[in-house]
């Protein structure tokens, strides 16, 4: 039989301080566990949001990222010929063949110069990407020194306002319009006229080509046919996939440094709450000593220290989530680390994140309460009676 | 009346370092059920051991000790605790009340060792503080209540499980003259209303002679009195 709860419960705030204590460096621990994997978690979420599950991406053979990939204007037209490709209500292919260039923009309200995307693209890029909708001005015209801007790139670069210019590749641009990527990482990219893009950069050759499949099976065909061409060397890969694993890199490098360092904070928790538990068990000796005559179990009064500490770091770990959860207001800009240029992400709390969370605080109560409890259902009931 | 407790040739040896130390010496004792006996005896002479080998706290080196038909001896640690849940209620000089609980939740506490659903628990709580004279106090902390009702509660919490036998180690040591008297008439009601059997040690010899029977205990050996 175990002991009662409300005996567990009671007994952890007879010591207020170092449970307190206890309690804020358990939830400290798990506030930055919580914000790393809300942080790499936000990363992922939003590179995976920027592909779509029925596009495909042809780049370069071995190129990890657009742009360092190169594809001829030959290439794009095997890449467009083959069938499978889905069509636009006017009955034109949905195949963009893009570039991409990265230049120094002005951070907005600092001196910091960014990597921002550009990417050269074509005016049916809408069809090509549902989830990326024109909310302000109008789209550039082809042919032309005109750009739109992301909504993240808007608030995060200077002259990224409609009628403001910028200056890159010799020559200046129109922001004409404002595009919204909700979050993904199109939104922090300014987008204009392949051609003109091409010419600007003196770059003879596309960098990517997308393309809209008709369905799953279409896909697998389409990738069997360029991967058997031998005028290509190129990779298929569906657009999903290949953002999930750009975010592997940077997502995967904060998710381990995070770890590291919430495994060396967590060694301090665990070792307040193993003091705090060891106090609580030398203080109330004679207590369970006279649990122990009542009749209770070594097991239960093993239990019963257990779960002691168990709600402590419970506590710990759900005011540690609480505060990490405020972090979802929150956006930031950071590098990407394969394409080096800027992205915009937020925080983002998943059930995943909370799980891990408690689980995590869970086991710093358990390790720290574990030989306190041991110490205390090896007392031996006549000794325990004698204690002061 | 029939024999409740049944002691053969107890004895019990305590090892510190190299040196022995024999705290009981074979003991003989019967105790007949509904019985209220006094342990007396100076410091160290093994009373509060004997005390412990009756309430299966502590096992004897040598010999048996056969309480309720059970041979306690035989029994592994598990056991004993099972035993000590239904058949031993406790009280201590100090009254051993959990600080956090308050008089109701202390005198439940045994209860969670016994199958019990939670309308009869609450009947047997009520009617352990009602015959200590606590009904006022059931959600007062031990803090909230004086020495005399501290240990009244250690009654109920005693009597709660309704136990063959008491086993009580100097239940006035810690109380002033009123109290202790207050304590010992609750004892004496107990024994004669409800036919516990209780099994007391004591200092005190206005205490003891309010049993039926003391035994002294002097250097590990019992003598009848």
């Amino acid at each position: 039989m175990k002991l009662p709860l409300n005996y567990s419960a009671k007994s952890l705030f007879v010591r207020k301080t170092t449970t307190i204590v206890t309690i804020f460096g358990i939830s400290l621990v798990s506030f930055v566990y919580a914000a790393v994997l809300m942080l790499s978690g936000g990363i992922k979420e939003t590179l995976v949001q920027t592909g779509s599950p029925d596009n495909a991406i042809i780049i370069q053979r071995s190129s990890i990222t657009e742009t360092t990939s190169s594809l001829t204007r030959d290439h794009a037209n095997i890449l467009k010929s083959y069938p499978g490709i889905a069509r636009n209500a006017e009955g034109r292919l949905i195949a963009t063949p893009e570039v991409m260039v990265i230049v120094n923009l002005k951070k907005k309200d600092s001196d910091d110069m960014v990597n921002a995307p550009l990417r050269g693209t074509e005016t049916n890029v809408f069809d090509l990407r549902q989830n990326v909708k024109l909310i302000e001005g109008r789209m550039f015209t082809p042919g032309t020194s005109e750009i739109v801007v992301g909504a993240a790139a808007r608030r995060n670069y200077e002259q990224c306002k409609i009628g403001d210019k910028l200056f890159f590749g010799k020559r200046e641009w129109n922001v004409v319009g404002v595009f919204d990527a909700g979050r993904t990482g199109f939104d922090s990219e300014v987008w204009g006229d392949t051609e003109q893009f091409m010419q600007a950069f003196r770059r003879p050759l596309y960098s990517s080509m997308t393309v809209k499949l008709t369905d799953q099976e279409a896909f697998e065909n389409y990738q069997a046919l360029a991967d058997n061409d031998k005028r290509l060397r190129v990779d298929v890969k569906q657009e999903q996939q290949f953002y999930a694993d750009q975010s592997e890199n940077i997502a995967g490098f904060i998710r381990i440094l995070g770890t590291v360092v919430t495994t060396i904070f967590s060694i301090g928790a665990i070792i307040g709450a193993m003091i705090t538990m060891y106090a609580a068990v030398a203080n109330r000796t004679r207590e369970i000593g006279t649990l122990q005559a009542l009749g209770f179990s070594r097991k239960s009064i093993l239990l019963g220290f257990l779960i002691e500490s168990s709600l402590l770091a419970m506590i710990g770990g759900l005011i540690g989530l609480l505060v990490a959860s405020g972090l979802s207001q929150f956006s930031i800009s950071t590098v990407n680390f394969d394409s080096f240029s800027e992205m915009e992400f937020r925080f983002s709390l998943t059930t995943e994140t909370i799980t891990n969370v408690l689980l995590f605080a869970l086991f710093m109560g358990f390790s720290g309460g574990f030989l306190p409890a041991v110490r205390a259902a090896r007392l031996k009931v006549v000794d325990a009676l004698r204690s002061v | 009346m029939s024999t409740i407790i049944n002691i053969e040739n107890l004895s019990k040896t305590y090892h510190r370092d190299a040196e022995e130390l024999q705290v009981l010496k074979s003991i003989n004792m019967q105790v007949e059920n509904g019985e209220f006996l006094a342990l007396m005896g100076p410091s160290g002479s093994g009373k509060s051991t004997l005390l412990n080998m009756i309430a299966g706290l502590d096992t004897p080196t040598s010999g048996k000790v056969t309480i309720c038909g059970s041979e306690l001896s035989q029994m592994n640690e598990s056991q004993l605790a099972g035993w000590r849940s239904q058949h031993v209620g406790f009280i201590f000089q100090f009254y051993n009340l959990m600080p956090v609980l308050t008089a109701y939740e202390n005198v439940e506490l045994p209860l969670h060792l016994i199958n019990l659903s939670k309308e009869e628990r609450d009947k047997k709580i009520r009617l352990a503080l009602n015959l200590v004279g606590l009904p006022d106090r059931m959600d007062h902390y031990p803090n909230q209540l004086s020495g005399g009702q501290q240990q009244r509660v250690a009654i109920a919490r005693a009597i709660v499980t309704d136990p063959s036998i008491i086993v009580a180690d100097e239940p006035t040591g810690d109380l002033d003259r009123k109290s202790a008297e207050e304590i010992l008439n609750l004892m004496v009601r107990f024994n004669k209303e409800l036919g516990k059997t209780i099994i007391m040690v004591t200092h005190d010899p206005h205490a003891a002679g309010r049993a039926h029977i003391k035994k002294h205990l002097d250097k590990g050996t019992l003598n009848g009195a």
